[in-house]
């Protein structure tokens, strides 16, 4: 190994970055536009379902209940209905995610049997939504059920009755706010460095042979691995400038708490972006033209990341097979560790078989790319 | 020839197929130090998978090559410190300046910054590209660009140069000052290996192989492979050089005949012997301004001859 020659490669990798527009848009415009959007356009949370409502008697105990949905900030009235046919349309017309009906004879019921319902109907199309709606809607029923009690019982001068009733006291850790951009912001810093790293990689061996640079460089006694760590130091250095930015617009901009330490979050990043880089270079030896070699590193990062890394999606909700098939999958082991070290706060100690699991994906790979580069043309 | 002369390049028995086809087929070249070696030959002959072999890109299916006295096959990398390769395409970078390519593949070959410095005045005076030092690549003329890669090329002073069509596509008066710069090696003794499909630079070669179909078919200085041509050559200069080019079809003692712009060379078994009669069917046939005289034969006569270009067979085999 000599490093005047391995610095050299650097050095021209450099260079040719710097002056191609494709390459440093990859690496600097590339983190901030993803971080924007991933980080504001995916939230897990539900908040203001949308809501029709139509009130078929209008008296002040049903006006009451319609209350309940609009006082709570998980839904909003979309829209005062008049008729059952303008139920039908607005669900039709996706006006609203669900309807909620209080029929003509509620408060008569109420007043009479001590029950009275409240109809509601959801659109199912998107299950997970919809259940959480339901259980909303439950929450907001109850209260104002509670609150027709609380009324009744001080109208008759007597105690509401609290006998045989269980209270799940629920107190939630790591993501008090229960705040699901907490969640899924630590993954995004994940999901954007292994696009990235990827990606600029993927061009580097490929573009000299399209260029026609690679039969010169070849013919001259540089060996292999200079060439490899040559290439790969510069865009080391872009990844991790990259991942400070991703990081830091996190822990500020986005305000996920960090509780962990901050040398693990360096070493793991590190680590991280070795293994991405390491693909993007191993697929750039295998495929000799640039726009190939790109596709194929977007298919290796983007899909794993995004649908099996459990950023979005957790992995523990998923089949058996699937969720076997995610254990290979490099991302999540550092979504894994990044989001216990910015929620949980964990020691490097209770993080070592994510770790671990990166250090032998980091080895494996750059073993296997170094390899697979030969200086010849067959 | 001086047979003193220490053996530089030798390959020996080179093989090397692509799939079903045989690109290269058992070829032998030795080449002494200080020669100026030439490669001709068609398009498809082999020459540029001859030229990556003894370059140690591309691996021989069987045969051997020694360089400086290094298994070239065996271990490629040895090799590559003394020689220098410019594939035909241009391999440089294009978006860095002829300044940042000199000192990557300066470094590349472990030359010193003090030497590199000086070499590279030197050599970029020599080519006249001092005043685009901080041009890149890509903005260049071809000639430059050549004479860019024969400058990195040299930075280390390699002993063995190989250079695969160097000056295709440039323009006459740059081709001039390449070899220019190629005679001043020589001196050095560098030894050249190239190919070219320039008949005037194939003069110019010490030694030149005639490759056909991955064989070698004649390998000699351009003189003696001139005096290789059967019978004598006969330049009939005439305003209508392809009416001449058909009247001489068939003629007893005509070996071949090839059009030229404004003459046709016609080969004869017997230059004293067959003038008049080549005049006579001139005449008869209505070129009446012709002027028979004997010429030296050119390489590129040879070329054709022995390589058996398609226009000659059937006049040569009219006999």
């Amino acid at each position: 190994m000599n490093f005047k020659r391995l610095a050299a490669i650097a050095y021209k990798e450099t260079l040719q970055v710097w002056r191609d527009p494709r390459s440093l848009a990859i690496a600097l415009l590339m983190p901030l536009l993803q971080m924007v959007l991933l980080g504001y356009g995916v939230s897990l949370d539900i908040k203001r379902v949308p809501l029709c409502v139509y009130d078929q008697e209008n008296s002040q105990t049903s006006r009451a209940v319609v209350q309940g949905f609009t006082a709570s900030k998980w839904f909003a009235v979309a829209r005062i209905l008049g008729d059952e046919r303008a139920v039908r349309a607005a669900m039709d017309r996706g006006l609203c995610a669900g309807v909620v009906t209080v029929p003509v004879d509620f408060s008569r019921r109420l007043a009479a049997t001590g029950t009275a319902s409240v109809q509601s109907v959801f659109d199912a199309t998107d299950a997970n939504t919809t259940n959480i709606a339901i259980g909303y809607a439950e929450a907001a029923v109850a209260r104002t059920a509670a609150d027709f009690q609380a009324r009744w019982a001080a109208a008759h001068g007597r105690r509401v009755p609290t006998v045989g009733t269980v209270d799940l006291e629920p107190r939630v850790w790591f993501n008090e706010g229960l705040d699901s951009r907490n969640f899924i912001i630590p993954g995004v810093v994940a999901v954007i460095l292994g696009l990235v790293g990827a990606q600029l990689t993927s061009l580097t061996i490929s573009r000299e042979w399209e260029r026609g640079t690679m039969e010169q460089l070849i013919s001259t006694p540089v060996t292999a691995l200079e060439v490899m760590i040559g290439k790969l130091v510069p865009y080391f250095f872009i990844g991790l400038l990259d991942a400070a930015f991703c990081l830091g617009a996190a822990a500020y901009w986005f305000r996920v708490p960090f509780r962990g330490s901050l040398g693990a979050l360096v070493v793991t990043t590190a680590l991280f972006t070795l293994v991405v880089l390491g693909i993007g270079y191993l697929v750039s030896v295998r495929i000799r033209s640039q726009l190939g070699a790109s596709q194929v590193a977007l298919m290796l990062t983007m899909l794993p990341i995004n649908l099996l890394s459990g950023y979005a999606f957790p992995i523990d909700q998923m089949p058996a097979p699937i969720r076997a098939v995610t254990l290979v999958v490099y991302a999540r082991y550092f979504v894994t560790i990044l989001r216990a070290l910015f929620l949980k706060g964990s020691t490097v100690g209770a993080l070592a078989v994510p770790i671990a699991a990166l250090v032998l994906y980091a080895v494996v790979i750059l073993w296997v790319a170094a390899r697979g580069f030969r200086k010849r043309l067959d | 020839m001086n047979v003193e002369a220490a053996t530089v390049v030798e390959m020996r028995g080179l093989v090397r197929r692509f799939g079903a086809v045989s690109a290269v087929r058992d070829v032998n070249i030795e080449i002494a130090r200080g020669e100026i070696f030439g490669l001709v030959g068609p398009d498809g002959a082999g020459k540029t998978t001859i030229m990556r072999m003894l370059a140690g890109v591309l691996r021989p299916d069987a045969g051997q090559i020694r360089l400086m006295g290094v298994d070239v096959v065996a271990e490629p990398e040895r090799a590559k410190p003394h020689l220098s390769y410019m594939p035909q395409r241009f391999g440089l970078y294009e978006d860095m300046t002829v300044a940042e390519n000199i000192f990557f593949y300066a470094t590349l070959f472990e030359v010193p910054a003090r030497v590199r410095r000086e070499r590279a005045r030197g050599l970029l005076e020599g080519a006249g590209l001092q005043a685009f030092e901080g041009r890149r690549a890509g903005r260049l003329s071809g000639g430059m660009k050549q004479k860019l890669g024969l400058v990195c090329a040299l930075i280390h002073t390699p002993r063995v140069l190989v250079l695969d069509e160097p000056t295709t596509g440039v323009d006459p008066v740059s081709r001039r000052e390449f070899w220019g710069i190629l005679y001043g090696l020589r001196e050095e003794g560098v030894t050249i290996f190239l190919s070219t499909a320039y008949m005037d630079e194939a003069e110019r070669c010490s030694r030149l192989a005639l490759l056909n179909a991955g064989e070698i078919r004649y390998c000699d200085t351009p003189a003696r492979l001139k005096r290789l041509l059967p019978g004598a050559l006969l330049a009939v200069t005439t305003r209508d050089a392809r009416a001449a080019h058909a009247a001489l079809e068939g003629v007893p003692g005509v070996l071949g005949r090839l059009l030229m712009g404004d003459r046709v060379n016609v080969r004869v078994d017997d230059a004293l012997l067959r003038t008049p009669a080549l005049g006579a069917r001139l005449a008869e046939r209505g070129v009446r301004d012709a002027e028979i005289a004997p010429v030296e034969p050119g390489i590129e006569d040879v070329f054709v001859t022995l390589l058996g270009g398609a226009p000659e067979r059937g006049a040569g085999g009219a006999e």
